[in-house]
């Protein structure tokens, strides 16, 4: 990283929106592919009580199933849609994160260069646009891509504009522990697809389903890559999302970032937090780990455990680095 | 071109002045296409870079832009010299009648001034007594709204002494203008006014506290959801300082500090954008959440410096308006070079009495509003509107001033039916500290509507690039 000490200084409530900007971005952005997949599985035919379980288990995994029962009860996928893409209610909506993302940068619009505010100002622009009975139905892949994209836009404009400085490094803590948070949801609310007993299931369902979990952390080209001919196995899958460092949305992968951001600090502050330590533990426990350890430990209670290490990093952040 | 009404541009004969000459032709050489396609560009531009303006009262609060229009208002170099001198002046004056009010009040022992209609207005912050700022300097930042009646008249409407907003429109509106129509700039000699945010940072740091070697500034918001937050962003980000909301900012041991990162970092001068009341909880508004606790013990031990000081309302409060060329004459011992429109105060009953006989012909304005809400102007209401003013008048006369409706005057703009007048108001930007800095140009306001004299934003008013032209 290489940055050395910094003379300037950094508002502790800049450093927060710097985080929950980036963490906002990513949720809307990986909203856009879960909302892809319950599409696609809702076209595919099949009984009717099936697209249901589908959708409820988009809302599992994007942690939106209570905010949704409590407002339109039964699961129906035009609702469902209304309600992860544009629902201001839903806090984790694509509406919702777009505008709080870009109610964060606003707050520190002056640690941002022009090209990252524009293209998140922008995105919010075009966004608030978009009337919702416009895109329920044959738009709605289009209008899903276009999220992805603008997510991406405001990654790159990050990654190639910004200083590698206290300021970008909170914004990628912020990216990688929603990611992180994100990947491993989604593995969990399927748990149960991944465990090694299901091999024995393997019927056409099965490898639809995992084929579902690969697209919808964009990464069924890259799997492919990866295992080349030996075809979908749950354990492999598990592997893949999880310990399988080249996967840049795997778990590990999302740690090594982590690290290298809290290691960035360290260089601009001259000083290590316990955050440091909390999240070197956990990148070491999922570099040094096989899948074959966790699942026999129980991949539902790894996940589980998981999830709660990573927020609690994120709440040692926020005290560590005076987010008020 | 209205009789009586004095054109930017156009001379009564017809002809054209000649520092708009340029402009003119400019203006002949481009189709009404052309000039809808750049007036397009130019929105383009603010809508991207997110300038956008807060506007409150309607059904929701949401920002919008502040229509630009594209067409710039000018200057001649003799008139903006002259312009400039009567501006000084009348900072001076307010500088110095601020301290007298929170000293000795020398001017209210000469009765030139009402000793009541000071120390019993909403605007004294009693607090401020005895207070001394560094360099005796309190309105640091002051928006002088000027307009033009007359070839050689120009009247100040109001001094804006609080925390005038605008600066960062009249940046932006310039780096647009010279975006889109480099050509025209190159055809003219333009004052630069890019160096406002520099102005400002030697302005605030030549007013630090003696304690301070290298002061640390701060801007100070009150949040994302303020209508001038991009300019607060702004001019935090030009001036490479921190832009603070209350919760940044803390009182220990009788400094004041920032919340960091890393360990707390000391504050010296606080360029405020929140409103005195909302400073301190524990010496104003004991409910407010937006400002600092203690911070207004550490100001009066002289350990940070608040710019603009607390207590500067009292200087552009609309019923001490009437007295300012006492003011001037009394603090400089000079004659106001800059004219006040005559003002009737409500309170009086004399005076009450002309403006109820004449409501149809006159401006009223709340003495403590700004942004032109609940205002009545005259000429352009209906009777219906009038007759339900003047029952809010007559209920509380004492909140109210009156003055006559000035012919403001106009300036070639865009409009749906092509270019036509408008009337146009000017605001420049005045700093104190350790000189009177006065930037050359400024926030030209214009009334988009056809005849209408309201110029103010929240109203509907649009804005120019203002050129001052060199010699």
């Amino acid at each position: 990283m290489g940055s050395g000490r910094l003379d300037q200084i950094l508002l502790g409530r800049s450093a927060a929106a710097l985080y929950w900007m980036s963490r906002y971005v990513e949720r809307a952005e990986n909203m856009a592919r879960l909302a892809e997949v319950g599409y696609r599985i809702s076209l595919m035919p099949r009984a009717s009580e099936g697209h249901r379980d589908e959708w409820r288990s988009t809302l599992q995994s994007c942690g939106c199933e209570q905010s949704y029962v409590a407002q339109y009860g039964e699961i129906a996928g035009s609702k469902v849609i209304q309600h992860l893409l544009f629902d201001e209610s839903n806090p984790g909506s694509i509406r919702s994160s777009i505008s709080t993302a870009r109610n964060n940068a606003r707050a520190v619009r002056t640690a941002l260069t022009r090209d990252v505010w524009e293209a998140l100002n922008t995105t919010w622009n075009d966004l608030s646009r978009v009337r919702p009975d416009e895109i329920e139905t044959f738009r709605l892949p289009g209008f899903l891509e276009w999220v992805r994209q603008r997510s991406m836009l405001f990654r790159g404009a990050m990654v190639s504009t910004m200083l590698r400085k206290d300021t970008f490094f909170f914004s990628q803590l912020g990216t990688f522990i929603e990611r992180a948070d994100s990947t491993a949801r989604i593995m969990d609310v399927k748990y149960y697809l991944l465990l090694p007993d299901s091999v024995s299931v393997g019927g056409e369902t099965d490898i639809q389903q995992w084929a579902q979990i690969l697209r919808s952390v964009s990464a069924k080209r890259a799997y492919r890559w990866l295992y080349r001919d030996s075809g979908h196995t749950p354990f492999r899958i598990a592997e893949f999302l999880m310990l399988r460092e080249e996967m840049p949305r795997s778990l590990l992968f999302c740690y090594r970032r982590v690290t290298e951001a809290l290691d960035g600090l360290y260089e601009n502050y001259g000083e290590r937090r316990p955050c440091h330590e909390a999240a070197a533990a956990i990148a070491a426990e999922l570099a040094g780990n096989d899948m074959s350890l966790i699942f026999r430990s129980g991949l539902h209670e790894y996940l589980g455990r998981f999830m709660q290490q990573n927020n609690a990093l994120s709440i040692r952040i926020a005290a560590d680095y005076n987010f008020p | 071109m209205t009789k009586g009404i004095v054109d930017e541009m156009t001379l009564p004969d017809g002809n054209i002045r000649g520092h708009y000459a340029e402009v003119a032709t400019w203006l002949n050489g481009l189709s009404r296409a052309d000039l809808v396609r750049n007036q397009k560009e130019a929105e383009a531009i603010f809508r991207r870079s997110g300038i956008t303006f807060a506007v409150y009262g309607g059904v929701e609060t949401n920002e919008r832009l502040i229509p630009f229009d594209i067409i710039p208002r000018l200057f001649a170099a003799t008139e903006w010299r002259r312009l400039a001198a009567g501006i000084e002046q009348r900072v001076r004056a307010l500088n110095a009648f601020i301290h007298d009010v929170y000293h000795r009040q020398e001017i209210l022992r000469a009765k030139r001034i009402p000793a009541q209609l000071v120390l019993q207005n909403e605007a004294f912050v009693p607090e401020m007594i005895g207070v001394n700022p560094p360099r005796n300097v309190y309105a640091h930042v002051i928006g002088i709204d000027i307009v033009r009646v007359g070839e050689c008249d120009y009247f100040v409407l109001e001094d804006n002494c609080r925390t005038p907003s605008g600066v960062s429109y009249m940046l932006e509106g310039r780096e647009a203008m010279m975006f889109l129509f480099p050509e025209l700039f190159a055809k003219h000699r333009v004052a630069p006014i890019e160096n406002y945010p520099d102005m400002l940072q030697k302005t605030l740091t030549s007013v630090a506290p003696p304690t301070a070697d290298e002061p640390t500034l701060a801007v100070l918001t009150p949040g994302i959801y303020n209508s001038a937050y991009y300019e607060h962003a702004f001019l935090a980000d030009e001036m490479g300082v921190e832009l603070c909301e209350g919760s940044d900012l803390f009182v220990e041991d009788g400094w004041c500090y920032m919340r960091t990162t890393q360990a707390p970092k000391r504050v010296d001068v606080i360029y405020r954008r929140i409103d005195d009341a909302f400073l301190d909880p524990l010496t104003f508004r004991a409910e407010s959440s937006l400002g600092v606790p203690g911070l207004f013990d550490v100001y009066r031990a002289g350990r940070v410096n608040l710019v603009n000081a607390p207590g500067t309302g009292i200087a552009d409060d609309k019923s001490i308006y009437a007295y300012m060329p006492e003011i001037i004459e009394f603090y400089t011992g000079e004659r106001p070079m800059l004219s006040n429109v005559p003002t009737w105060r409500c309170s009086d009953a004399d005076d009450l009495g002309y403006v109820l006989q004449h409501l149809p012909e006159l401006v009223v304005k709340e003495v403590h509003g700004s942004g032109g809400y609940g205002m009545l102007v005259g000429p352009s209401s209906t009777r219906a509107q009038i007759a339900e003013f003047r029952k809010k008048l007559e209920a509380s006369p004492a909140k109210y001033i009156a003055q006559p409706t000035l012919n403001l005057s106009t300036a070639p703009t865009l409009t749906p039916n092509g270019v036509a007048p408008r009337h146009v108001d000017l605001r420049p930007f005045v700093l104190t500290g350790d000189r009177v800095r006065i930037t050359k140009g400024g926030f030209t306001r214009v009334a988009l509507k056809k005849g209408s004299l309201v110029v103010n934003s929240s109203q509907g008013g649009g804005t120019k690039d203002t050129w001052v032209l060199e010699d």
